[in-house]
C-alpha cells in the first residue's frame, strides 16, 4: 500500500495526529478469525437452540431416561387454554412462562423450549436448524484449525496467551483490581493480563475442543468411527448435556467479554479488533 | 470525518449488519441457492464421516444391563390400514418382503423364510434426529445376506425401502413411508431386517413384523413395516426425489449425523 494511502486510512480512523500512543495489537489473521468466530458462534448458538427445541430435555448416560431428565422445558395448558411454561431442573419446576417452555411466536402463545427470538430459524423447523448448524460448524472448525496452526507457528499462543509464572503470582492482585473495575492502562495494556490469558486459554483450548468433540459424539456414524468418543464423555446423552453446557459457557464468556470491552474502552477495543491499532494513551484514557 | 460522526458511522454499520444477519437468516432459509449451498455441506459431511468410519466400522454395542426399561416408540405407532390390520390379525403369516429392481434374482420372502436365514442379535443405541436415544436388543437377518441371495446388478447404487404405514393423503407420491440407503450402508454387518426387540416378536408400534436397523444412522433412516426392497441406480424420479419421506420434507438424505 502506498504510504500516503496508508496515512489517509490511518487518519480517517483517528490513529494519527493525536497525542496518543498507538500500537499494533491484533494482526490481520487474528482479526479475521475473531469476526468469523463471532458470526459462527451466534449462528451456532441460535440454530443449536432450534435443534434443542425438537426435544427440549437433557439426560445423563447413553440412553434417555425420559422420567428423569436433568433439565427439561415443558408447558401446561389450563382449561381456558392459556399456557404456562416450566423449566425443570433435577425434578424441580420453575415457572418460566414467556421465555422457556411457553412463549409467544408471532403474537401466538406456543409450546416451545426456547423462544423464537433466540432460535434460528425462528419457527420450529428442525431440518433447517440442523442445516444451519452443520454448515457453520464446518466454518468454525476450519477457522479454528487455521487459527491453531498459525497461532502455534507464529508464536502467538506462546508469546501472548501462555500465562507466565509472574502472571500466576499476580493473579490475586489482578482479581481484586478487576473487581474494582481498575483495568491495566498505559504500558501494562500492551500485553494481556493474567485473567485475560486464562479466559482466552480456557475458551480456545478447553471449551472450543470440548464443544466440537461432544457435538461429534452425537453423530452415530462418528461413534462407529471413534467408539472412544461416547466412552470418554460417559454416553451420548451426557455428551449432549455437556454440549449444551458448553454452548451456555460460550454465551457467558461472550457476555463477560462484551462487558470488559465496554468497561475498558469500547471504541479503543473495537478499533483494535477492526484495524489492529490500540491506543495505550494516558493512564485515565477511556479510548 | 470527525470523531463522533465516525463513531456514529461504525455504530450504525454494526447495528445494520447484525439486523441484516438475524433478520436475513430466516429469509435465507427459504432461498433455493442458499439451501443448495447447505446441501453441498451435507455432501462434505457425508464424505468426511465416511473417510473416518469407512464401510466397516461398527456402531457401539452395549450390554443387557444397558437396555432401556421402556423403549420409546416413535413415528407411526400403527399403520391402521385394513390390509395391515388383517396381517396383524393373522400374526403376519402372509407378510412378504420382496427384493426387486436391479437384481439378478428377484425375491419374495415370507417371515418364516426370512427367519430361517442366519440371524444377528445386537444391543444398540437408537438415536432420534430429535436428540434422544434408547438402547434395545434387536434380532434380525443381515440385509447383506438377503441382497446377496438376490445378487445386485453392478449398476445398483441404492436400496429403497417401501413400507406399509401411510403418511400423507391417498394418491400422494409418497403416500407410504419410504427410505433409502447407499448400497454400502445396506450391506454393513449391523444393517439387519429386525423381527425381534428385546427377545420378543417385534410389536406393532416398533414396526411389526419387520423393520430395518441401520445402526450408524439416525432413526428416520430405519424404516418400519418393510414390504419391499428395491435396488435402484438413482432415486431422483421417485416420489419427490429426495430419497425418503422425511428427506422430501427437508431433512438431509445423509443421516449419519
Amino acid at each position: 500500500m502506498p504510504t500516503h494511502w496508508k496515512d489517509a486510512a490511518l487518519k480517517a480512523l483517528g490513529i494519527v495526529g493525536k497525542p496518543r500512543d498507538f500500537f499494533y495489537r491484533h494482526r490481520a489473521w487474528v482479526r479475521v478469525a475473531h469476526w468469523l468466530n463471532a458470526v459462527c458462534l451466534a449462528i451456532l448458538l441460535m440454530s443449536g437452540l432450534a435443534i434443542f427445541n425438537a426435544h427440549p430435555a437433557l439426560y445423563i448416560g447413553n440412553g434417555s431416561d425420559f422420567q428423569h431428565p436433568v433439565l427439561s422445558l415443558t408447558a401446561m395448558q389450563d382449561r381456558e387454554g392459556s399456557l404456562t411454561g416450566y423449566t425443570w431442573i433435577g425434578g424441580h419446576p420453575f415457572n418460566t412462562t414467556g421465555v422457556l417452555g411457553a412463549s409467544k411466536e408471532n403474537g401466538q402463545w406456543t409450546m416451545r423450549g426456547f423462544p423464537s427470538w433466540a432460535t434460528l430459524p425462528g419457527p420450529q423447523w428442525l431440518a433447517m436448524g440442523r442445516q444451519w448448524h452443520f454448515a457453520f460448524a464446518w466454518i468454525l472448525v476450519i477457522n479454528a484449525i487455521l487459527f491453531f496452526a498459525y497461532g502455534l507457528w507464529s508464536g502467538h499462543f506462546r508469546r501472548d496467551l501462555l500465562p507466565t509464572g509472574r502472571d500466576i503470582a499476580g493473579l490475586p492482585h489482578e482479581v481484586v483490581q478487576h473487581a474494582k473495575f481498575h483495568f491495566p492502562r498505559g504500558e501494562a495494556a500492551r500485553r494481556y493480563n493474567a485473567l485475560q490469558k486464562l479466559a482466552y486459554v480456557f475458551v480456545i483450548f478447553i471449551l472450543g475442543p470440548l464443544i466440537v468433540l461432544t457435538g461429534l459424539t452425537m453423530s452415530p456414524t462418528m461413534d462407529a468411527a471413534f467408539p472412544i468418543l461416547p466412552w470418554i464423555f460417559g454416553g451420548r446423552q451426557t455428551a449432549r448435556t455437556i454440549h449444551f453446557l458448553c454452548a451456555f459457557s460460550f454465551l457467558g464468556f461472550f457476555l463477560v467479554h462484551i462487558a470488559m470491552v465496554v468497561l475498558s474502552g469500547t471504541w479503543n477495543n473495537l478499533r483494535s479488533m477492526l484495524t489492529g491499532w490500540y491506543a495505550i494513551g494516558k493512564e485515565n484514557d477511556h479510548g | 470525518m470527525g470523531e463522533s460522526s465516525r463513531r456514529r458511522f461504525v455504530a450504525r454499520s454494526l447495528a445494520a449488519a447484525s439486523t441484516l444477519m438475524l433478520g436475513g437468516c430466516y429469509d435465507l432459509s427459504e432461498k433455493t441457492w442458499f439451501t443448495d449451498a447447505l446441501g453441498s455441506v451435507e455432501r462434505l459431511t457425508r464424505r468426511a464421516q465416511h473417510l473416518f468410519a469407512g464401510p466397516h466400522a461398527l456402531a457401539p454395542e452395549y450390554s443387557k444391563a444397558d437396555i432401556a426399561p421402556v423403549f420409546r416408540a416413535n413415528g407411526t405407532l400403527d399403520p391402521g390400514t385394513p390390509d395391515y390390520a388383517a396381517h396383524a390379525a393373522s400374526h403376519f403369516e402372509h407378510w412378504r418382503v420382496t427384493v426387486t429392481g436391479l437384481v439378478e434374482k428377484p425375491l419374495s420372502l415370507s417371515m418364516a423364510e426370512l427367519k430361517a436365514l442366519p440371524s444377528r442379535t445386537q444391543i444398540t443405541r437408537h438415536d432420534c434426529v430429535e436428540g434422544w436415544s434408547c438402547i434395545g436388543e434387536w434380532k434380525g437377518t443381515p440385509l447383506a445376506l438377503v441382497l446377496a441371495a438376490a445378487t445386485p446388478k453392478p449398476n445398483a447404487r441404492y436400496a429403497m425401502f417401501y413400507c406399509a404405514d401411510p403418511m400423507t393423503a391417498e394418491g400422494d407420491p409418497d403416500h407410504y413411508y419410504y427410505e433409502s440407503l447407499a448400497l454400502a450402508e445396506a450391506v454393513h454387518p449391523q444393517t439387519i431386517l429386525a423381527y425381534e426387540l428385546n427377545g420378543q416378536s417385534l410389536p406393532v408400534a416398533y414396526g411389526a413384523p419387520v423393520r430395518l436397523r441401520a445402526e450408524r444412522q439416525l432413526g428416520y433412516k430405519q424404516p418400519k413395516y418393510v414390504r419391499q426392497i428395491d435396488l435402484v441406480e438413482d432415486f431422483s424420479h421417485i416420489a419427490r426425489g429426495k430419497g425418503g419421506y422425511w428427506e422430501d420434507l427437508g431433512y438431509t438424505w445423509y443421516g449419519g449425523i
